[in-house]
C-alpha cells in the first residue's frame, strides 16, 4: 500500500514538460558556476571543469580539450607504488625527439640522430630502443658510437593513372619532412597516452596519464581491463559502446557538478544522457545534433538557420504537423503539453 | 612580456625621443639624471618627461601631448626641497605655484617616469632613498574620489561606487540654471555644504554649489521597511524641505520648412485641422498659440499649437477643388509628466526658423522609491515615509531624518560612513567643519573628545524612545549627522504601467519601452517557464490573447489567406476565387511570417482540420 502512494508520488504524470524541467535544472545552478579551475592531480594542468567542461560534453566533442585516462591495475600490481611506476613508465609515450637531437644533412641526403645518454636514462630509454624506433624509416644505418646516420627509405611509389609504378627519387624534400617524422616517432609507450602519473585511492594506485587510447593501455599485462577510464565519451562509445557512453556521459557531468557543489537530480542528467544516446551513436545537444533534428519545420527555422530550413522544406514540399512546442506557440495554439495536451470527452449515452 | 636581455659589456644605452630611436649613449643613467637637474635648473621645459630603464637600457625622453601627469615635490637626500623658508616666502606672497616649478621644487610626473621614483606620503617619513614626496597626502585621489571623506577607512568597491554616485547626485549643477533651456535639469532647494569635508572642497568650490545635505541618521531597523538597503525617512522632515528638488524639462518645437515653399505655423489650431484635439488639450494657449507661463499643465495638454502642410499634396476634397487640408503636429506634454509652465523662449531654430522652446518645472519631493546615497557608497531607496511623532527619539528630543539599516555596514566594510557620522555629530555640535581629507582628516579621537565634552556618549551611541509607543528602546542606538545624496533615480520618472495600449503598426504586438506606453515583454525565458509548468492555457493567453491576437479568414481550397470582399458582401479567397473559407483564429505575427515567407519564393499553404 505505502509502495504504491510512494510511487504515484514519484512518477511524473503525464505530459509534464520533463524536457524543459531537465533543461531549466542543468541550466539555471550552471549560471552559478564559477570560472575557478580545479587541479587534477598532477597531470596535464588545465582540465577543463565548470561550465567549459560541461559545454564540452554537451556538445559531444570528439576529443575533450584535455583527455585524461585512469588506468586501474590488476589487485597484484596496485598496492605497490613501485609497481604502478613501472606501469606508468610503461604507458606513457616517449617521443624520439625527448631522447635524441635529430638532424638533417641535405647535401648528403642524410638525416643523422644523435642519442642523448642523459635524456635516455631518464626516461629509461636504452640506445637500442631508439635504433629501432628508427628502422622503418630508413634503407640503412650507419652506426658510431651515439650517433646513427639514416639513409632513409624511398617513398613508397605512387600509382600513376596509367597503373605503372613510378619510383620516387629522394629529394632535400623529402629528408626533411622525413626528420620531422622521424622527431615525432615513438621510441616507447602507448600511442596518444602522455604523463602518466601514479595516484592513489581507496582501492590502492592507478595510474593517470594523458590521452585516451583504451584499446593501447589494455594491451599492457598489469592493467585491469575491467576498470579502465577515459573522460573521451566518443573513445567509450567507441570501444565500449552506446550504453557506456551514456553512463559516461552521466558521470562526467555529475562529476562537473559536484566539484562546484551544485545539487543537480540525477534523473535530470540522466534524461540528457538518454537524449544523448538514444539513436545508437552519441548526439550533441544543438544545431548539429538534437535540435537539428527535430520534427517541425518551423521549430527548426525558430532555433537557428531559419532561412535554410525554410528553402529546403519548400524544396520538398514539407508538412507542418504543428507537434512541438515551439511550433504551436508561433501558430497560436495552445501547446501539446500539461493541461494542453489533456482533453475531456464526454460519453454520450443513448436515450432511452 | 618584454624578455631580460643580457647586456653586453661597454653596451651604449638607446636614446629614445617620443618613442623614436635617435641616438646611442655610453651611460643611460648619468644622462638621464644630468636632464633631470637641467629640467630643475629650468633649462628643459617642465613638461619633458626622462624615464630610464636599466632593464632594457633604454632611455625614454617624452614630450608628446597626452600623457596625465601629476606635480610632486622634489626630495633631495631625505630632504624635502619646500624647505620652510620657501615656505615662509609662499605665505609672504613672494612666491606662488609656477615659480616652485620653475624653481625645481616641484615637478611635475609622468606614468613613465614615476617608474624610476621613490615617492613618500608623508614628510616625516622622509628617507635618504626617497626621490619625491607628495604635496599632500590627499594628492593621491584625483577630483571625484578627492571628495570623499575618510576614503582610507572604506574598501575600495565601496569607493568606486561612491565616486559613480557623487555623479548622480542633484545639487546645483550651475548658477545661471534659470536662464539656461536644458533638457532636463534638476535644482535642489535647500543644498548644505557638508559638516565633513575634504581638503579639495574649497577648491572645488563645492561649498558653494554642493549637492546634498546634513541628515540626521539613526543606524536602527524600523519595522522591517528598511530590509535590504531600503532607508526609512522622516515625513516631516521632508515636509520641511528635507531633500527636495525641482525638475526642469525644456519641451521645443521649430516651424519647419517642406519641399515645395510650404512651412508650419505655429498658430491656435482650428477645428478644421486634421487631427484636432479638442478644445480642452488648447485651453491654456495664448492666441500666438503658445502657452502662458505658469499654467498648470498636465496629460497630453498641448504647450504649443502647431500645424503642418498636408503630407500629400493631391488630397482632394469630396467635391473636386483642391482643398487645402492642414495637419495638426502640436507640441505637446509627455504623458504622465505633470507640472507649471516655467518659462517660454521664442528664438530662432540652427535652420533660420522660428523655434520656440517652453520650460516647464516639476517640484519632486523625495517619496517612496527615490534614490538616496552617502559619500561612502552606501546607496539605498526610500521604504518608508514616518511622520515625525512616530519616529524614535533621543531623550533631547532629536528626531533622526533618516534610518539606515544596521546590517548595510559590517559586510561592505565602510567603516568611513561611521566615522563620517561621529564626525558629523562632533561638528554638529562643536559649531565647527570637521576634516575628513584621506590619510590627513580628524581623527576619531578628536570626534570623541568633542563629543565628550558637549556632554554625549563619545561613542556617538544614545538611548533613544519609540516613537509609537514611548517606551525605551532596550539598546543604545548609534545616531549622527551623515551628508546624505539624492541620485537622479526618482520613481516618478521610472514609474510605468499599461493595461491597455498602443501596439506596432507591422506586429500588431504591445508597443516596448515606457516612453510608448509599452508592455513589458515576456520573453523566451518566461515562455520556457510556462511550459515548464505545463500552463498551456496560460502561454496561450499571454502570447496570443493579450497580444496579437487576430481571424484571418483562410481559403479551405488552397490554403492562402482569404479576403472579405465588402462590396458583395462575401467571403473569397483572391487566388483561387473560392468561396469556400474559413475564418481561423491566429497570432497576427504568424501571419506576417506567411507574408514574408511568400517572398522568399515560397507558398505555405495552411490544410485547415476541425479541431478535435
Amino acid at each position: 500500500m505505502m509502495t504504491t502512494v510512494k510511487k504515484q508520488n514519484v512518477m511524473i504524470p503525464p505530459y509534464e514538460a520533463v524536457g524543459v524541467i531537465c533543461a531549466q535544472s542543468i541550466g539555471e545552478p550552471g549560471t552559478q558556476m564559477t570560472m575557478r579551475t580545479f587541479h587534477y592531480a598532477g597531470v596535464a594542468e588545465h582540465v577543463p571543469t565548470g561550465l567549459p567542461r560541461l559545454i564540452e560534453i554537451v556538445d559531444a566533442k570528439k576529443e575533450p580539450k584535455k583527455a585524461i585516462i585512469d588506468v586501474h591495475l590488476k589487485s597484484a600490481y596496485a598496492k605497490s607504488p613501485t609497481e604502478a611506476e613501472k606501469v606508468a613508465k610503461e604507458l606513457a609515450s616517449i617521443f624520439v625527439r625527448d631522447v635524441a637531437r635529430v638532424e638533417d644533412d641535405l647535401e648528403t641526403l642524410t638525416i643523422e640522430a644523435t642519442f642523448s645518454e642523459k635524456d635516455g636514462k631518464g626516461q629509461s630509454v636504452t640506445f637500442n630502443m631508439l635504433k629501432k624506433a628508427l628502422e622503418p624509416f630508413c634503407s640503412e644505418m650507419k652506426v658510431s658510437e651515439n650517433k646513427i646516420t639514416l639513409y632513409p627509405a624511398k617513398e613508397k611509389p605512387k600509382e600513376t593513372k596509367a597503373g605503372e609504378k613510378k619510383e620516387k627519387k629522394i629529394t632535400a624534400k623529402y629528408v626533411r619532412r622525413l626528420t620531422q617524422k622521424i622527431r615525432e616517432a615513438i621510441v616507447k609507450g602507448v600511442r596518444g597516452i602522455s604523463r602518466a602519473v601514479v595516484v592513489k585511492d581507496e582501492d590502492g594506485y592507478f595510474v593517470r596519464a594523458g590521452g585516451f587510447n583504451i584499446v593501447g593501455a589494455c594491451l599492457n599485462p598489469a592493467v585491469d581491463v575491467k576498470r579502465i577510464y577515459t573522460n573521451n565519451i566518443k573513445e567509450i562509445e567507441r570501444v565500449y559502446g552506446i550504453e557506456a557512453a551514456r553512463k559516461a556521459i552521466i558521470k562526467e557531468t555529475r562529476d562537473v557538478l559536484e566539484m562546484q557543489k551544485l545539487a543537480v537530480d540525477i534523473r535530470h542528467i540522466m534524461l540528457i544522457a538518454d537524449a544523448m544516446t538514444y539513436s545508437g551513436t552519441v548526439k550533441s545537444i544543438g544545431r548539429h545534433g538534437l535540435s537539428g533534428e527535430k520534427v517541425g519545420v518551423l521549430g527548426r527555422a525558430a532555433f537557428e538557420e531559419t532561412i535554410k530550413h525554410l528553402i529546403n522544406a519548400s524544396a520538398f514540399a514539407e508538412e507542418e504537423k504543428l507537434i512541438g512546442v515551439t511550433e504551436n506557440i508561433i501558430v497560436g495554439q495552445t501547446v501539446p503539453v500539461g493541461t494542453g495536451k489533456i482533453r475531456l470527452v464526454m460519453k454520450h449515452r443513448k436515450k432511452g | 612580456m618584454v624578455k631580460r636581455r643580457r647586456r653586453l659589456p661597454g653596451e651604449k644605452t638607446a636614446i629614445f625621443l617620443n618613442g623614436r630611436l635617435v641616438g646611442y649613449h655610453p651611460d643611460g643613467k648619468s644622462l638621464s639624471n644630468r636632464l633631470r637637474e637641467r629640467r630643475r635648473m629650468n633649462e628643459l621645459s617642465s613638461q619633458v618627461n626622462i624615464y630610464y630603464s636599466h632593464k632594457l637600457n633604454e632611455l625614454h625622453i617624452l614630450t608628446d601631448k597626452g600623457r596625465v601627469r601629476r606635480p610632486y615635490i622634489v626630495v633631495e637626500n631625505g630632504k624635502s626641497r619646500l624647505t620652510p623658508e620657501v615656505l615662509a616666502r609662499i605665505k609672504s606672497n613672494e612666491l606662488n605655484w609656477n615659480h616652485l616649478v620653475k624653481m625645481g621644487i616641484i615637478e611635475y610626473l609622468d606614468a613613465q617616469e614615476e617608474e624610476n621614483t621613490l615617492i613618500c606620503i608623508k614628510e616625516e617619513d622622509l628617507t635618504p632613498e626617497h626621490t619625491h614626496l607628495e604635496v599632500d597626502a590627499s594628492n593621491l585621489f584625483g577630483v571625484v574620489a578627492g571628495v570623499l571623506p575618510y576614503p582610507e577607512h572604506n574598501s575600495g568597491p565601496r569607493i568606486t561606487m561612491a565616486c559613480a554616485m557623487a555623479k548622480q547626485s542633484l545639487g546645483i549643477y550651475s548658477t545661471n540654471f534659470s536662464h539656461r533651456y536644458d533638457t532636463r535639469g534638476y535644482i535642489m532647494y535647500y543644498p548644505q555644504e557638508p559638516l565633513v569635508q575634504t581638503s579639495i572642497y574649497k577648491a572645488l568650490k563645492l561649498r558653494e554649489k554642493s549637492a546634498g545635505q546634513n541628515c540626521v541618521v539613526a543606524l536602527t531597523s524600523y519595522h522591517g521597511y528598511n530590509m535590504a538597503d531600503a532607508i526609512v525617512v522622516n515625513r516631516s522632515s521632508i515636509d520641511r524641505g528635507l531633500h527636495r528638488i525641482c525638475m526642469f524639462k525644456t519641451y521645443e518645437t521649430e516651424e519647419r520648412m517642406y519641399p515645395g515653399g510650404q512651412k508650419d505655423k505655429i498658430e491656435l489650431p482650428t477645428p478644421e485641422v486634421v487631427g484636432y484635439r479638442g478644445e480642452e488639450s488648447y485651453k491654456h494657449l495664448a492666441e500666438d498659440g503658445i502657452i502662458m507661463p505658469e499654467s498648470e499643465v498636465e496629460g497630453k495638454y498641448v504647450l504649443v499649437g502647431k500645424t503642418s502642410p498636408p503630407r500629400f499634396l493631391e488630397e482632394i476634397s469630396v467635391f473636386g477643388a483642391v482643398e487645402e487640408k492642414k495637419r495638426e503636429s502640436s507640441l505637446s506634454l509627455k504623458t504622465g509628466d505633470k507640472g507649471k509652465v516655467d518659462s517660454v523662449l521664442i528664438t530662432e531654430g540652427p535652420g533660420g526658423n522660428r523655434m520656440v522652446k517652453v520650460r516647464v518645472r516639476s517640484i519632486k519631493t523625495p517619496e517612496i522609491g527615490d534614490k538616496l546615497a552617502s559619500r561612502h557608497g552606501q546607496k539605498g531607496v526610500i521604504g518608508l515615509l514616518v511622520p515625525h511623532e512616530d519616529m524614535p527619539f533621543t531623550a533631547s528630543g532629536i528626531v533622526p531624518d533618516l534610518i539606515v539599516n544596521p546590517h548595510a555596514i559590517p559586510s561592505r566594510m565602510t567603516a568611513g560612513h561611521l566615522l563620517e557620522t561621529l564626525g558629523g555629530k562632533a561638528g554638529a555640535l562643536s559649531g565647527l567643519l570637521m576634516d575628513g581629507s584621506g590619510f590627513s582628516g580628524n581623527t576619531e579621537d578628536e570626534f570623541r573628545a568633542i563629543l565628550k565634552k558637549a556632554g554625549f556618549n563619545e561613542y556617538g551611541e544614545e538611548v533613544m524612545y519609540d516613537g509609537l509607543t514611548g517606551k525605551e528602546i532596550k539598546t543604545k542606538l548609534f545616531i549622527g549627522n551623515v551628508y546624505y545624496q539624492r541620485l537622479h533615480h526618482l520613481v516618478s520618472n521610472k514609474m510605468h504601467v499599461r493595461s491597455r495600449g498602443p501596439v506596432q503598426l507591422l506586429t500588431h504586438q504591445p508597443t516596448e519601452g515606457r516612453a510608448r506606453e509599452g508592455g513589458l515583454r515576456f520573453g523566451e525565458m518566461e515562455r520556457d517557464c510556462l511550459i515548464g509548468y505545463g500552463a498551456s492555457m496560460l502561454i496561450k493567453e499571454r502570447l496570443l490573447e493579450e497580444s496579437d491576437k487576430t481571424i484571418q479568414l483562410v481559403c479551405t481550397e488552397c490554403g492562402s489567406i482569404a479576403t472579405h470582399d465588402y462590396a458583395r458582401n462575401k467571403d473569397i479567397c483572391p487566388i483561387c476565387e473560392n468561396e469556400n473559407v474559413e475564418p481561423v483564429e491566429m497570432s497576427y505575427a504568424f501571419k506576417l511570417l506567411l507574408d514574408e515567407i511568400k517572398s522568399l519564393y515560397i507558398f505555405p499553404r495552411m490544410m485547415l482540420k476541425e479541431k478535435g
